[in-house]
């Protein structure tokens, strides 16, 4: 492989900042590997191959004439497609969108090409990010590096196959109920959600607007620390976003030390129903932390087992009423004839998927009057109950840790049509979304029957995002000196190329 | 209390959702199993435990009201399916009896 495609971003950005490497030369590089493995991996809705190298001579151009560049100059990121951007389509993953042209940039890709990122194309994903192993998008499924037989994990799918396949060294998501962390993990990279209201919503296509976070893919805990510093920050175009400095993701990412530092393992996120190799790795890494001098103690949040209930109904009605946008009257697709309520509803018929139309009518009956209170109520207070939770275990400990996912990554279709199954991947880091708080997925070896990655999860109070890259850093440092490389070189499905 | 595929109908025009009889036939049992599974939460003892709508707790979060640019009527009817007079054209909403 190309040496342009395995360096990391931080490595990519120096380079290109000292004028060592173009990063026209950087972008053509990741756009031929794209052209070479995408037809396996396709991790990709669009391809944005004159834009990029446009942006990418206009950060060669800006050095050449002694301007200041930003902290990802010339480093490529692969966008989720459902950041709206001025200049590529944004789909989410569903035909309701097929060919819509966004007419205004999102903030978190607006302050991406400020800092110079070059953004090179529009990742798949489960349609309007309703999904764990991106086979809900509308374009067909995406496949995971490790072995294309199996998913990338979801809804972020493309964007973790596209940096775990090296066709970008940084990749953006969003995470409603595990939609970063599941596929980081099942793909072998790092991903992390931010603190709730830490990254802008603004331009991103709204599936649940209390639970939506955008965050970072990277290869390794730093260069997600980058992206996720060069993201944040308070947006006065997003009501919901907190107006508090970044936390010092990076400086905590270059600095993985856990001397003292107090981790809480969740006793509840185990047992039944958890691969034994998921396990293994879990256990592994907790001793590993341990070795390193952190001090850990094995807590119980009792109300976490409902965590996932209380989401299928918090979720799905959010969705019932953000989705009631696509009508066929003002942008997307517009089908059928007769009224305007007929055309709307043989619009929505065409135009969305299974899953969606599963949620939409579950959130309609939450929310209908007379279930109101038991299904839609009832699962904001044991909302209100695991923030609880959770505050009583940071009262205890700095972090908390458990796996990111129950599996490893399962093979297409095996789920896709059994929507508890396909929701089971999410059991573990829902809490986090319901609570807002933040969380990392960070890879800890790979299970003894698959051979396939598993990621450790940590998780920390709201803004708190820092304590996430220290902990990942050091776990990182340890695992990447036990084995003697990176965990990634490991991966087989793309071998050949 | 199983939902019947009756339900699931009305459920579907509620949601402006023109299913066909095969989708509905599909998804009223899938939905029954979910419903089944999320009224766990019912099993929670959460008396006078007050709701949460969004973990940070802010409201009425305003801008400063200063004008900025927005956008054109080209760009504002730039996706619509059809387009008169610089206005989203629609279908007839109100049906003669």
């Amino acid at each position: 492989m190309d040496d342009l495609i395995t360096m990391t971003a931080a490595e990519l950005s120096v380079a290109v900042t000292a004028g060592e490497v173009s990063a026209a030369d950087v972008t053509q590089a990741h756009l031929d590997r794209i052209a070479a493995v995408d037809g396996s991996v396709r991790a990709f809705l669009h391809v944005a191959a004159e834009d990029a190298l446009s942006q990418a001579r206009a950060v060669d151009r800006r050095r050449a004439a002694g301007e200041p560049l930003g902290a990802l100059a010339g480093v490529p990121v692969a966008v989720k497609d459902l950041f709206t951007t001025v200049g590529a389509p944004t789909t989410c993953g569903s035909k309701i969108l097929e060919g819509w042209h966004p007419p205004y940039e999102s903030t978190v890709t607006r302050r991406l090409r400020e800092a110079g990122a070059i953004l090179i194309g529009k990742t798949n994903m489960d349609e309007f990010a309703m999904g764990s192993s991106t086979e809900n998008s509308g374009y067909g499924p995406s496949h995971n590096p490790w072995d294309l037989a199996r998913v990338p994990g979801g809804s972020s799918g493309g964007s973790a196959a596209a940096v775990a396949a090296y066709e970008a060294p940084l990749a953006l998501g969003t995470d409603t109920g595990g939609s970063i962390r599941q596929p980081a993990s099942v793909c072998g990279i790092v991903g992390a959600k931010p603190t709730y209201g830490g990254s802008s919503r603004y331009g991103v296509v709204a599936f649940a607007s209390s639970l939506d976070t955008p965050g970072p893919f990277g290869r390794t805990v730093l260069d997600a620390a980058l992206l996720h510093e060069a993201m944040s920050g308070h947006d006065p175009m997003d009501s919901t976003s907190i107006n508090a400095p970044v936390p010092p993701v990076v400086a905590a990412a270059r600095h993985g030390d856990v001397a003292g530092l107090r981790i809480g393992v969740v006793t509840d996120l185990s047992g039944e129903g958890y691969q034994p190799g998921v396990m293994n790795r879990f256990t592994d890494a907790v001793e590993v932390l341990e070795s390193l001098g952190a001090k850990v103690t094995e807590l119980s949040c009792p109300h976490f087992k409902y965590a996932l209930p209380a989401y299928y109904l918090i979720a799905p009605s959010e969705c019932s009423s953000n989705l009631a946008r696509f009508d066929g009257m003002r942008y997307g697709l517009r089908a059928g004839s007769g009224s305007a309520e007929e055309i709307m509803a043989l619009t929505r018929a065409e135009g969305f998927g299974a899953e969606v139309k599963r949620r939409i009518m579950l959130g309609t009956y939450a929310l209908s009057s007379g279930y109101y209170d038991a299904y839609y109520g009832k699962a904001q207070q044991v909302r209100t109950l695991i923030i609880q939770d959770f505050e009583a275990a940071f009262s205890q400990v700095d972090v908390l840790v458990s796996p990111v996912t129950p599996t490893t990554a399962f093979r297409l279709g095996e789920r896709a049509d059994d929507p508890m199954a396909m929701y089971l991947a999410d059991l573990c880091t829902i809490p986090t979304n319901l609570a807002g708080n933040a969380a990392i997925s960070v890879p800890c070896g790979l299970a003894d029957e698959d051979g396939l990655p598993v990621g450790l999860q940590v998780m920390a109070p709201p803004l708190a995002d820092d304590r996430l890259y220290r902990v990942a850093a050091a776990v990182e440092a340890a695992f990447t000196s036990r084995w003697g490389h990176p965990l990634l070189t490991e991966a087989k499905g793309l071998k050949s190329s | 209390m199983p939902i019947t595929r009756d339900e699931v109908a009305h459920l579907a025009r509620l949601s402006r959702l023109a299913l066909s009889d095969a989708e509905l036939d599909h998804l009223a049992p899938q939905l029954d199993q979910i419903i089944s599974a999320v009224a766990q939460v019912q099993e929670v003892a959460a008396d006078g435990i007050p709701p949460t709508t969004h973990a940070t707790g802010m409201a009425n979060v305003y801008r400063e009201d200063v004008p900025v640019a927005c956008l054109t009527p080209a760009e504002a009817l730039s996706g619509a399916p059809a387009v008169e007079m610089q206005r989203f054209k629609v279908p007839r909403i109100l049906v003669e009896e």
